[in-house]
């Protein structure tokens, strides 16, 4: 069954279209990911299916919902982190939480004792008590997350949920993440590292300037780009020199150095490792390791959207500075 | 769902959050005893402490609803943490009146701190409490809705305020509390029954000085109108500017 279901979904401010003829669903218990760079879109997707902003045209539904006639039972059902954690700077991080479940009509005994287990599950126990504009990058994130989650919805919406913050808690708010989604979250992510939604989930959405321009398993988008069959082999002594060798002993094999003790093989047609083996034993190269390589995600993203890497890099900088 | 949670939680928050602050509380006592003591020095004869209470109380009450709302808003507006109310499942005319009522609570708190001084100064007796209270409360809920409908026209906290002020200062003057209305130039007089404060104002004046003119009745009907009117104008306004 599908959590969510967007057909068609636009939205114009004036001659813009911010999001234009969206169309997809995401099926209960998956991490879907919503990648394209700042301004494709994502943010406008969010607030369309959350509640934030009504679309010029189209519909989307979530359990079953209709974001634009039933969309307080939606949000019932819904979590969401936004971009920016906004969460009450005055109040404790004990405070807020039960204040956020608060808004969900959970009483007080029930929302007091959630909160402290979030708290406690999130690594935040000892700052329970401490006000949130008090809180580091990664602390708030952490805790904004937790309160997207109280009321236990079925789905959750992650805007952007590691931009600026340290590594550390970058890895520990995707371990969350996944940790979630086993227990049955449903996760909607929209992020622009590319290796964060490798890292993370099940399928992607690529949306550039407003309109999705593909969507699949990681598995089926990187088949789709690897045009070809790329093997590294990594040598204890010096097997890299061997370059020459290699392009007169195998034609059809392109072959590139990659760093001081590998070299990269590259053919059109499937690799077969055996000659290759055997040529490096009877020159007495020992090779210790044999990797295929397969296009990262970044690269799949690349060449279906056109997009620059050095773009999306420029775009992480600048909104990790921010 | 059980909104009342929601609605006493939000309610709650803003007065821990905003209202009881200590310069909130400073605001609600200095601002009303400047007014006195504005007309006090003023005043080359002894001033009737008791005709000035309906107008320091009308003012300490739309001073203290606009600027507070007004701001309070706005600042969640910009730190985005009012975006987490309009994603709560709860229904907009009871988040907005959930919002207001911190306002309105303050406004009224603001409104006796005059009453409070003036008791001291002069004899009290012979007010007639229960329409006073009523238009005390109209005057907080009025001026508290255009408090809002100042938070939903700006962006900054000081748009907020430069453009309460735009609207409280001319008030002041228009609304008959000083001046009475039909001692205004003829072509401000249709202004100043555009105002809920000249209603409101001269409720305040009928019980407190007995010198009202319009009767209480018509002024507390003409209120709720505007409390009903402004209430679902700012609310329409939130749909469609704050809802993309």
């Amino acid at each position: 069954m599908d959590s969510l279901e967007v057909k068609q979904l636009t939205k114009r401010y004036g001659d813009l279209a911010a999001a234009d003829h969206i169309s997809f669903s995401v099926r209960d218990g998956e991490i879907f990911g919503f990648l394209g760079p700042n301004g494709a879109g994502k943010t406008t997707t969010i607030n369309l299916l959350t509640g934030l902003a009504t679309p010029t045209s189209g519909s989307a539904r979530i359990a079953g919902f209709d974001c634009a006639t039933e969309i307080k039972k939606a949000q019932r059902v819904m979590g969401i982190v936004p971009d920016e954690s906004n969460l009450y700077e005055e109040m404790d991080g004990l405070e807020n939480l039960s204040f956020c479940a608060a808004l969900y009509g959970i009483g007080k005994e029930e929302r007091e004792k959630k909160a402290g287990e979030l708290l406690q599950k999130f690594g935040l126990a000892e700052a329970g008590r401490k006000p949130f504009g008090a809180y580091s990058k990664g602390m708030k994130r952490k805790l904004t997350i937790a309160a997207a989650i109280i009321h236990e919805p079925k789905i959750l919406f992650l805007d952007e949920p590691t931009t600026g913050i340290d590594v550390a808690s970058a890895r520990q708010i995707r371990e969350l993440i996944r940790t979630l989604n086993q227990k049955g979250t449903t996760i909607f992510l929209t992020t622009h590292y590319i290796e964060e939604a490798e890292r993370l989930c099940n399928r992607v959405a690529f949306i550039v300037g407003g309109k999705i321009v593909r969507i699949g398993q990681l598995d089926e988008l990187m088949r789709e780009v690897q045009q070809e069959n790329v093997v590294q082999l990594t040598f204890a002594n010096g097997g890299a020199d061997l370059k020459p060798a290699l392009r007169e002993n195998f034609p059809h094999v392109v072959v590139e150095a990659s760093g001081t003790d590998a070299l990269r093989f590259r053919s059109a047609l499937p690799l077969n490792l055996t000659p290759l083996m055997r040529f490096f034993e009877q020159k007495g190269i020992t090779v210790y390791e044999a990797r295929i390589m397969r296009p990262s995600l970044e690269e799949v993203f690349v060449k279906i959207t056109g997009i620059a890497l050095e773009k999306m890099k420029q775009e992480k900088e600048d909104k990790g500075k921010q | 769902m059980k909104s009342w949670i929601a609605f006493w939680n939000i309610l709650m928050k803003d007065m821990r959050n905003y209202y009881l602050k200590p310069p909130n509380i400073s605001w609600g006592i200095i601002f009303p005893v400047a007014w006195t003591l504005m007309f006090l020095l003023k005043s080359p004869t002894a001033v009737d402490v008791r005709g000035l209470l309906p107008g320091v109380m009308s003012l300490s009450v739309l001073f203290g609803t606009t600027s507070m709302l007004s701001v309070t808003l706005t600042f969640e507006r910009r730190s985005r943490s009012f975006e987490r109310l309009l994603l709560a499942p709860i229904d907009l005319n009871l988040l907005m009146l959930a919002k207001t009522s911190g306002a309105i609570v303050f406004g009224l708190v603001n409104a006796f701190v005059p009453v409070l001084f003036a008791a001291f100064l002069t004899d009290l007796s012979g007010i007639d409490w229960l329409p006073a209270l009523g238009a005390i409360f109209l005057i907080a809920v009025t001026s508290t809705l255009l408090g809002l409908f100042i938070a939903v026209s700006v962006k900054e906290i000081f748009e907020a305020q430069t453009f309460s002020n735009f609207f409280r200062f001319p008030m002041i003057f228009l609304c008959g509390l000083f001046i009475p209305v039909e001692s205004l130039p003829v072509f401000l007089q249709p202004i100043s029954y555009m105002l809920p404060l000249t209603y409101g104002a001269d409720i305040l004046k009928s019980s407190i000085s007995q010198n009202g003119h319009l009767g209480v009745p018509i002024n507390f009907l003409i209120l709720l109108a505007f409390a009903v009117g402004l209430f679902a104008v700012s609310v329409r306004n939130v749909k469609h500017k704050w809802i993309y």
